[in-house]
């Protein structure tokens, strides 16, 4: 190597570690301030400085922590089983089935997945209320339909374009109604694109805030980013800091473990969701 | 006889085509097209969060209204009329502007870095995936503690290096509030930008750059000339996708900068009213003009999207 290209090699590496650092830092500065307490939160430290586990004691000890996380994994789960479940045989139909007004029907459902959520939480309010369901975590998988269907209806028809249109026409020759096709031919065909959307769709949920502290009054039903935001301490001054740190530690590990394994999948299903859009 | 098999199978796919549609489409009717048209309709009523069917029609009254006082003079009043709705437009058009423009930038500058080749790429990817991933909320504490007036580790860092030099409350000084919000925002999404334009970077072929280095044109002319021209349909798309994102904000501004004036975005004040003070109808006008807003914005961009393609076609 010439001594040019060893110059331009190192700013290439000092411009990742620069990139790298901004991107980590706020996650690492929470994860040793999670293990600090009392005087010690008061001194700005760069580096670990103390291994306390009295934090995450106080969290998952106290009060409904431990039940804000069971709520938003449930109601993860079932918006993202619902979505999937709507979204399949919806996007069989949009992508291999030609019918009058489907690429008028396709924008109306991307242009939903744009909605800003504010304008319809007055009447979903009503219609919570209706259903009797306030309070309770069907309040947010029903209002979050609203922004993991539209999304998961579109990736995935992107996909099924994309699987070629021969092993259907071979079941249809064979004589398999749709139903049959959907569930036996393309469902083994896009276990990929279905993991990729429907961990975009739980990502989405897990951290939905908006619905959630307005469709939930009591501590026990609300789901893990309305208890952070509204952990506090006696008085403004009084911020637990680190309580909120550990909860937001506790919270955030799972995430960034999917993203380390599936960062291709969501790479993927970012991108489908976007370029081609 | 084939041809009226064939016809038939056409019309059974079709109508089994209906059926797997009409789950779906009636889900979205329910969550989406109904409450966007009741939230509509209260904005025409008195309608208040403790009787929300006993709302009478008051016309536009909650846009704009006016009233001509004994003394001759007229009073407005409504929404449009209301500086601290307008303060919240300009907030949210300025937050939206800057954050775009500035997450637009450093995402071209990130994808350029990451396209390039060095050891633990695939690493470096998924470490940028991080503050993506974060929920809003947490990174909202999590900067709300880094930017904390008295013992935030931002303070202390811009003291060592003397780029301040006395500490400073970055979320509650009306002057800096809309900084934090814009920083911890654009920390948090240029990420996906970057990842969209990798997307788009990808797809530019090889032999084009090879061509451009064997001419011994300049890099930065390069970037003008070929790069930024094919990505520019996704740095379009990506733009547009965040756009309508930034124009909605809430949760980072309702937890990192509360009831701070300089910050108060629409979608905050409207919920503000719709829930918080008992305001249900005028806070659904609020919603309303919101969701008109980014309707608007979004028929300009497709007119003037229609517009550049016929300019490029000639």
């Amino acid at each position: 190597m010439d001594l040019p290209t060893i110059v331009k090699r190192t700013a290439l590496y000092f411009a990742v570690a620069v990139v790298v650092v901004i991107a980590v830092f706020p996650f690492y500065y929470a994860i040793i301030t999670s293990f600090k307490t009392g005087t010690q939160l008061f001194e700005v430290n760069y580096f670990p400085t103390s291994f306390n586990l009295e934090n995450y004691q106080s969290v998952l000890g106290g009060r409904h922590f431990i039940r804000n996380i069971g709520n938003s994994i449930f109601i993860s789960f079932v918006t993202v089983v619902a979505a999937l479940f709507l979204a399949i045989t919806a996007s069989y139909a949009l992508a291999r089935v030609k019918f009058k007004g489907r690429g008028l029907l396709l924008m109306t459902i991307l242009g939903i997945s744009m909605f800003p959520q504010i304008a319809v939480l007055a009447g979903l309010f009503e219609l919570v209320r209706f259903l009797g369901i306030y309070n309770t975590p069907w309040a947010m998988i029903l209002s979050y339909t609203i922004f993991t269907l539209p999304f998961t209806v579109w990736v995935l028809t992107t996909f099924m374009r994309g699987l070629p249109i021969e092993i259907e026409e071979a079941a249809i020759v064979d004589g398999a109604t749709p139903w049959i096709i959907i569930t036996k031919v393309f469902m083994p065909l896009m276990w990929p694109a279905l993991v990729t959307t429907g961990l975009l769709a739980f990502i989405g949920a897990w951290n939905e805030f908006l619905f959630a502290l307005t469709f939930t009054v009591s501590e026990t039903t609300r789901t893990v980013p309305v208890a952070i935001a509204l952990i506090s301490g006696m008085s403004q001054h009084e911020t637990p800091w680190g309580a909120i740190m550990a909860a937001s530690v506790i919270v955030t590990v799972p995430l960034v473990l999917l993203v380390f394994v599936f960062q291709r999948k969501i790479v993927s299903g970012l991108t489908a969701g976007g370029v081609k859009g | 006889m084939l041809a009226s098999s064939e016809l038939s199978l056409q019309q059974q796919r079709a109508r089994s085509a209906f059926w797997f549609l009409a789950p779906m489409l009636i889900m979205l009717f329910c969550v989406a097209a109904w409450p966007l048209l009741r939230s509509i309709y209260f904005s025409f009523t008195d309608t208040s969060l403790t009787d929300l069917y006993g709302g009478q029609w008051v016309g536009f009254d909650n846009y704009l209204s006016y009233r001509e006082l004994s003394s001759g003079r007229i009073l407005w009043r409504g929404t449009l009329a209301d500086p601290a709705w307008w303060n919240a437009v300009w907030n949210t058009v300025r937050f939206a502007f800057v954050s775009v423009s500035i997450e637009a930038i450093l995402g071209v500058l990130v994808a350029l870095l990451l396209n390039a080749e060095f050891k633990g790429r695939s690493i470096v990817r998924a470490a940028i995936l991080i503050p993506w991933a974060i929920p809003t909320i947490v990174s909202a504490k999590m900067w709300a503690w880094m930017l904390n007036d008295q013992f935030g580790i931002i303070n202390d860092l811009f003291l060592t290096l003397g780029l301040i030099d006395h500490k400073v409350a970055w979320t509650a000084n009306i002057d800096t509030a809309m900084i934090s919000v814009l920083v911890v925002d654009i920390w948090k999404t240029t990420p996906f930008m970057a990842l969209l334009c990798l997307a788009g970077l990808q797809m530019v072929p090889k032999d084009i750059y090879e061509a451009a280095k064997v001419d011994g044109v300049h890099p930065i002319k390069v970037f003008f000339k070929i790069t930024l021209p094919l990505i520019r349909p996704t740095l379009m798309v990506a733009i547009i996708f965040r756009m309508l994102d930034a124009l909605r904000i809430f949760d980072l501004v309702y937890v990192l900068t509360p009831n701070s004036k300089a910050t108060k975005t629409m979608s905050v004040i409207s919920r503000e009213n719709l829930i918080e003070f008992d305001k249900f109808a005028y806070g659904s006008a609020q919603s309303s003009l919101l969701f008109a807003i980014i309707a608007i914005f979004v028929a300009l961009y497709i007119w003037l999207g229609k517009l550049d393609l016929n300019g490029e076609k000639n």
